[in-house]
């Protein structure tokens, strides 16, 4: 177990794509963190830095304390699970397990208690003699997790390994992996571009973008205060509105007519600066015709999710949604008026993405 | 519900498989059958007239001495081949799929020996190692190593090896980068974490992933050193010398010729054709059920 530091960690693919423009932030030991974003943004190619499969072409990924950027993969003590699960095809599941021991010479009772052990947590132990084509795929999954663990290393190294399954499956190996990497104490860094699976199983979220990192923070601070737009609109689901408005005085913004207060404004802002303002869907609550910072939102259409429902429409010419409760909110189409508290209205600077918040 | 197409009625599958089945027909049953029946028969020497022998032409067959070296010379020849080629073709595919960069190049360059009619590649290696004419010939002689294919029968041998070994490699060549570059390359990268180094990585995983392209090479170069290096024996040294590059489908030829032993040469090619089958149908009984995985 170690902790892992990334030291302004670039890479330039040899067709001169930048794939990651200086990233630096450290994993504590023991801890989750999960590198999110959109496609192509580079995390797996941060990842495989890390895992040694891509040259570093400047900057420093440190394992504990000590510099691997010149180590072989083999020798960083990690372990690596892919998206499409690598088994080796022609090896039983037991072979696939021991391959890695037997590598580094392990002795074979060590190697069968390991692999034993491994495929009693993972309960796969009546399926140690079969071959990968003969496993479904939520079994290929906890084979490859096997692999990962009897090696006992320092770090597991995540590259979407839950995108193959299907949404029940996804559920269940999610809440196993974050219980397993807990009984472990395993450091570990999970790639994925799903924000549930993002917000849930890490104590360290990086959200990336283009090769740069966006915000790195608790899953909660991300969603909380987001740092600019991109992350705003990118974690939480459904994503945030996003409306266009105006600084209108110490932390007041203007939306077209309406006045809206929002507690985290900065306040050393040019008044009438153009800014943009996020509302997260299930922040959104019902107020009267009238209120002070009411709004109207005229709602077109009403999806059921079961425990809750999605009000779609516009808002000051603008989509819209707002997420209510079942029941709390009479669902009808037509207009109806919100406010959002304070604390929870988001500005962003329309320029830059970059929230205008206090720090 | 039906799960896949069908055709009504027998009449559109069998009219779109008759121009294969008349092909096959017309150039390999009907050349084989005849090949059979003339195994039976007894030509004089002036072809006048023709007796049914039953299987005399078999048994003068293999009292021959001459058909039992040739026998020899096959397998040599044939193991010699199979294994130089398919070994060079993996080592020049496995080196390509590292470099794949370049890879196009390489592939090009490789592929050419394959457009080379077997009798102009035998004329190119004769040039190249004619003791008195050929550059590599001279320049084995002037570095003091005996070498002359057209005296020594070794030395022919290893000639005729090379030079089918030399056809044969671009052809292996394409089926093993394709195989390799099946291979995911994820699974490669899992074993170099798992601490493989190069070495037995390749032992350990791509070689066995590899095998059905290696096994139904297999299978096409033991037809092809049977069969199709007849040319580049002709053309290199025409059996010789004194029989010693005389492979069983070069001695069929050499006996048929000019029609002087027609039943005796019939026998020969059927006893060939037995051979490749048997060895064929070993291949696919013992060598598949391992390689599948
Ligand atoms: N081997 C390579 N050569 C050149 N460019 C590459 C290579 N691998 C990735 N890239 C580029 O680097 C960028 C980042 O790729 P990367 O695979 O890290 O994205 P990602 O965030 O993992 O995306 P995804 O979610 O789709 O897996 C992309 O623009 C990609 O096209
Ligand atoms: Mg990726």
């Amino acid at each position: 177990m170690a902790q892992v530091t990334l030291n302004n960690v670039k890479k330039v693919y040899a067709g001169g794509v930048e794939a990651v423009k200086g990233v630096s932030f450290d994993i504590p030991d023991g801890g989750f963190c999960v590198l999110v974003g959109p496609s192509g943004c580079g995390k797996s190619t941060l990842l495989r830095m890390v895992a040694g499969l891509e040259t570093i072409t400047s900057g420093e990924v440190a394992i504990g304390s000590r510099t691997v950027n010149q180590v072989e993969p083999a020798d960083r003590d990690i372990a690596m699970v892919f998206q499409n699960y690598a088994l080796y095809p022609h090896m039983s599941v037991y072979d696939n397990m021991a391959y890695g021991l037997r590598n580094r010479g392990t002795p074979k009772d060590e190697i069968e208690k390991r692999v034993r052990e491994a495929a009693k947590i993972l309960a796969i132990e009546a399926l140690l003699e079969r071959r990968p084509r003969q496993l479904s795929g939520g079994q290929r999954q906890r084979v490859a997790m096997g692999r990962a663990i009897v090696r006992k290393p320092q770090v597991f190294l995540f590259d979407e390994p839950l995108s193959n399954l299907d949404a029940k499956l996804r559920v269940q190996m999610r809440v196993e992996i974050k219980k397993l990497q807990r009984a472990l104490g395993v450091t570990a860094i999970y790639v994925t571009h799903d924000q549930v699976e993002a917000m849930t199983l890490s104590d360290k979220l990086v959200v990336m973008n283009a090769g740069e990192v966006e915000q790195i923070g608790l899953p909660a601070d991300v969603y909380r205060k987001p740092a600019s737009k991109f992350v705003a609109t990118f974690i939480g689901s459904p994503p945030m509105n996003i409306l266009p408005g105006a600084v209108d005085g110490p932390g007041i913004v203007a939306l077209g007519e309406t006045i809206i207060e929002a507690r985290d404004l900065r306040e050393d802002l040019a008044e009438g600066m153009p800014v943009e303002i996020g509302l997260r869907p299930e922040d959104i609550e019902i107020a009267s015709e009238g209120q002070a910072g009411s709004l109207p939102f005229d709602v077109e259409f009403i999806e059921e999710l079961g425990a809750t429902q999605l009000f779609h429409g516009k808002l000051a010419g603008e989509p819209f949604v707002m997420q209510a409760a079942t029941g709390e909110v009479a669902a009808h189409e037509g207009r109806l008026w919100i406010a959002v508290d304070p604390d929870k209205v988001h500005v962003f600077d329309l320029k830059t993405g970059a929230r205008l918040g206090k720090g | 519900m039906q799960k896949n197409a069908y055709f009504k009625g027998l009449t559109i599958p069998f009219l779109l498989l008759l121009p294969q089945l008349v092909i096959t027909a017309l150039f390999f049953y009907w050349p084989a059958s005849q090949a059979v029946w003339q195994s039976f028969l007894l030509e004089d020497a002036f072809g006048t007239s023709t007796e049914f022998v039953w299987f005399e032409n078999y048994q003068t067959l293999f009292s021959d001495p001459g058909y039992l070296r040739a026998f020899i010379n096959t397998i040599v020849f044939s193991t010699a081949v199979c294994v130089l080629s398919l070994s060079i073709a993996l080592l020049l595919a496995v080196m390509a799929d590292r470099q794949l960069r370049g890879g196009e190049i390489y592939k090009t360059l490789l592929i050419w020996p394959y457009a080379v009619a077997p009798a102009v590649a035998g004329v190119l290696w004769i040039f190249m190692f004619d003791p008195s004419l050929g550059m590599l010939g001279r320049g084995l002689l002037s570095l003091g190593i005996g070498w002359n294919p057209r005296l020594n029968g070794h030395d022919a041998m290893l000639l005729v090896i090379l030079a089918a070994t030399w056809k044969q490699i671009s052809y292996n060549f394409l089926f093993f980068l394709a195989g390799l570059q099946a291979i995911p390359k994820s699974v490669i990268e899992a074993a170099v974490i798992d601490g493989a180094r190069p070495m037995r990585r390749f032992w350990t995983i791509v070689f066995p992933l590899l095998s059905p392209t290696t096994f139904f090479l297999l299978v096409v170069n033991i037809v092809y050193v049977f069969f199709d290096t007849f040319g580049i024996i002709d053309t290199v040294t025409g059996g010789g010398p004194s029989g010693a590059t005389e492979t069983l489908v070069y001695k069929v030829f050499a006996d048929g010729k000019g029609g002087s032993n027609l039943g005796g040469s019939a026998a020969q090619s059927v006893v060939l054709l037995i051979m490749v089958i048997g060895l064929t149908a070993v291949q696919f009984r013992f060598i598949e059920r391992k390689v599948s995985y």
